[in-house]
């Protein structure tokens, strides 16, 4: 596959910085990276204290949501986090789109290219996504989730919140509850906690904790709930129903789910900060009462989500490096 | 009596090959000589001196060729298939029948191979269906298909999830004689699965296709075989416990082949990183330990053929997320090249055994006439360039399809001349 030619001539295109960076997966990103977005967004979150809380960073620029999922917190946080910077944003879900007349991903994203976004943000079902994206225009792109891989700053805002909440991160022992097989959540978070020096437990059903993912991810397994009783952080994780196949037994019934693995405030110490990416299936995964206690930092997260994808969007187009893979996937392209 | 093939007959060409590296491993040749075909047989073979440092070799067989004609012949159709067959070095292929519509019927096996008699570049033989439409259900004309031609029969693409179909058709192949291939994978654990269950799919998120997913079947199969003590060949393993299964049952007496593809030999799900489309293939990559033990296998003899799986996916198909994407990738052009580059040149087979999976294993499981370098012998023939490194352009491929996992890649060794049936068939 050639890299696509611009359809405008180089010198109309805005002004670039030398490299083109992408943030797809946490492992696109180093210790230093990590932290070097976690202090901007710290900078970020000072500045939304202000009055006038717009900020002329990004002016001029052009950011493309793209979602081909449905999302309430992501999609509004990008939006507002590009809106903040003062870039120019367009947002573009999948129903209502072309997409409903059968359109590819490849045309679509050949059709956003043509405006010549700075960053184009995708959301999509599909591992691999932002990869085709990245292959097809010359934007940067973030990674708002691609099926059941990556979801990287979901990752970053946990982080920071953690960090916010506890002080620090190093050291912290997270357990992460539920249907981890499933969670680009989980798979970002516990390769962001284990970079920044966390201790992590996963804990659930067999079916529903990958194969090998102790030598996989460096982390911990455990099939017993009262694992999470040792834990600084319990991390639940959505029970995502509608990615299980019908007939698949992943679990046997939701009763019996609950039962065993529920997040309830028997199953917890005091002083245990709980957290959930949203959104929720209260009285499943996570008690209402758990949900619902000071102890809870869900409505954090999303306080940190608006910050955080400040920060990434102002270090994409600013200053770097966010380590990429890009150079391989262009080789193949 | 050796199974005839269709097409490639035409021309009839005298060529002289002097000097050259001779290179027959059933023949127990390995010297340097100078080979003269007239009319399309071979007719002398005498000592040479000197040499021009190409090896001449008996043409390569490949069992496992998706044609997608009828149906896709956007994708790719006899003459470009057998143009890139030629390319690679092959003197003839066997092509499978999950076409749209399936071979399943003297009508449309006939149609083909009459098309093949003026289309084709080098011989091809179609395997027919085991089951009406590949649907797993009712047995095809066994009997009657292997008199009208069919080079053997598979539900190639998906398995025979019935064991007592399977028995039929092993019971059939009594009076058929034609060989029964398949596709070894367990739905019920391989459902929804995109790549080999292991480490990389649980850090990438990908649903998992576990082997034991195919070892179950091969161990079912198998013991099939062994019931109804006919032979049967299994399609494309993947996996070490496979190769465990196929190994044994060979040393207890079960009349039992099996296959390798050059990605399986080359690759592992290592690979998929790269969320390059064209490394997502079924059955997918396995493991480091599954490739080196498909590797022991093929070194010993427990896989006896090399196959391709050459699979042709239109470019719009494959331009998508690789999770949306189709299985399969394309090798005719390639296989010596990655095989000689990856295995031979590594030291970890010799060019002799990797000629041979490539032309007699092949025609040995399917009781084809085995490419030599015989006086008398028809001239099926191979010229490699054991020296010359070249890279793998889409422009270069007579493929209509561009899905292959090697594009950009440069590879050592080369074939230079493929001759077919008698007829040079190809010169780079």
């Amino acid at each position: 596959m050639a890299e696509v030619t611009p359809l405008i001539r180089d010198e109309l295109l805005p002004p670039r910085g030398p490299e083109r960076r992408h943030l797809i997966s946490i492992t696109d990103l180093t210790r230093e990276d990590v932290e070097r977005l976690l202090a901007l967004a710290r900078t970020f979150s000072s500045s939304l204290e202000r009055e006038v809380k717009k900020l002329p960073a990004l002016k001029g620029r052009t950011v493309v949501n793209v979602f081909y999922e449905s999302s309430t917190r992501t999609s509004s946080s990008f939006e507002l986090a590009a809106k903040r910077l003062s870039a120019d944003v367009m947002s573009i879900k999948a129903a209502g789109s072309a997409v409903d007349k059968g359109e590819s991903l490849k045309d679509t994203a050949l059709t956003i290219g043509a405006y010549d976004p700075d960053v184009v943000v995708l959301r999509h079902p599909h591992i691999g996504a932002p990869h085709l994206v990245a292959r097809a225009t010359k934007a940067h792109v973030v990674n708002a989730g691609d099926g059941t891989h990556q979801h990287p700053t979901q990752a970053l805002l946990d982080l920071y919140t953690i960090d916010e909440e506890l002080g620090g991160i190093e050291g912290l022992h997270v357990a992460i509850v539920g249907d981890v097989l499933h969670s680009r959540v989980a798979r970002s978070d516990i390769q962001a906690l284990v970079l920044m020096g966390a201790r992590v437990t996963v804990v659930g059903p067999p079916p529903l904790i990958p194969r090998g993912i102790e030598e996989a991810m460096g982390c911990e397994v455990s099939y017993d709930i009262d694992a999470i009783k040792h834990a600084d952080v319990v991390y639940v994780l959505r029970m995502q129903r509608e990615r299980m196949l019908e007939g698949a037994n992943y679990i046997p019934t939701l009763r019996e789910y609950t039962a065993r693995w529920g997040v309830t405030p028997e199953r917890l110490r005091p002083g245990q900060k709980v957290m959930h990416p949203g959104p929720m299936n209260r009285g499943v995964e996570i008690d209402p009462v758990v949900a619902d206690a000071a102890d809870a930092l869900i409505e954090r997260q999303v306080r940190s989500g608006l910050v955080v994808r400040m920060a990434v969007l102002y270090d994409l187009l600013t200053h770097g490096p966010v380590e990429v893979k890009v150079a391989e996937i262009e080789e193949v392209a | 009596m050796a199974q005839v093939l269709f097409g490639g007959n035409g021309r009839k060409d005298d060529l002289v090959y002097e000097g050259v590296r001779v290179v027959d491993p059933t023949e127990g040749i390995d010297e340097t000589l100078t080979v003269t075909v007239e009319e399309g047989v071979i007719t002398k073979i005498e000592p040479a001196s000197g040499g021009s440092g190409r090896v001449l070799a008996p043409a390569f067989v490949d069992p496992h060729v998706h044609l997608r004609t009828p149906g896709r012949e956007d994708e790719e159709d006899i003459a470009s298939g057998t143009k890139a067959a030629a390319a690679g070095g092959y003197c003839a292929i066997l092509a499978m029948p999950n076409t749209e519509p399936a071979i399943d019927s003297a009508a449309v096996l006939g149609a083909l191979v009459e098309r093949a008699a003026t289309e084709a570049e080098i011989p091809v033989g179609f395997l027919a269906a085991i089951s009406k439409g590949q649907e797993g259900a009712e047995l095809t004309e066994m009997v009657e298909l292997a008199e009208r031609g069919a080079a053997g029969f598979s539900d190639d693409g998906r398995p025979v999830a019935s064991p007592g179909l399977l028995r039929r058709a092993l019971q059939y192949h009594a009076v058929a004689d034609r060989r029964i291939a398949v596709h070894c994978e367990e739905t019920a654990l391989s459902r929804g699965g995109q790549i080999h269950e292991g480490l990389v799919s649980a850090e990438l998120g990908f649903a998992g296709y576990p082997s034991v997913a195919e070892s179950v079947m091969v161990g079912r199969d198998l013991m099939l075989a062994a019931y109804e003590n006919q032979p049967i060949h299994l399609l494309h393993l993947s996996a070490r416990e496979s190769v465990d299964e196929l190994r044994s049952a060979r040393s207890a007496g079960v009349k039992a082949s099996g296959e390798v593809t050059p990605h399986h030999l080359c690759l592992t799900d290592e690979a998929v990183r790269s969320l390059d489309p064209n490394v997502k293939m079924n059955p997918p990559l396995r493991a480091e330990e599954d490739r080196q033990a498909l590797v022991e296998a093929l070194k010993d003899g427990t896989i006896e053929a090399i196959a391709t799986d050459h699979a042709p996916h239109a470019r719009h198909e494959k331009d998508v997320p690789f999770e949306e994407a189709p299985f399969g990738v394309t090798g005719l052009e390639t296989a010596f090249a990655v095989l000689h580059t990856r295995l031979v040149e590594a030291g970890v087979l010799s060019l002799a055994a990797l000629i041979d999976r490539m032309s007699a294993g092949p025609a040995r499981i399917y009781g084809l006439e085995r490419p030599r370098i015989a006086v008398g012998a028809p001239a099926n023939l191979v010229v490699l360039d054991l020296e010359k490194a070249w890279r793998v352009e889409e422009s270069a491929f007579r493929s209509r399809s561009p899905n292959s996992w090697l594009l950009g890649e440069t590879l050592k060794g080369k074939v230079v001349e493929t001759v077919a049936n008698g007829k040079l068939a190809y010169s780079a």
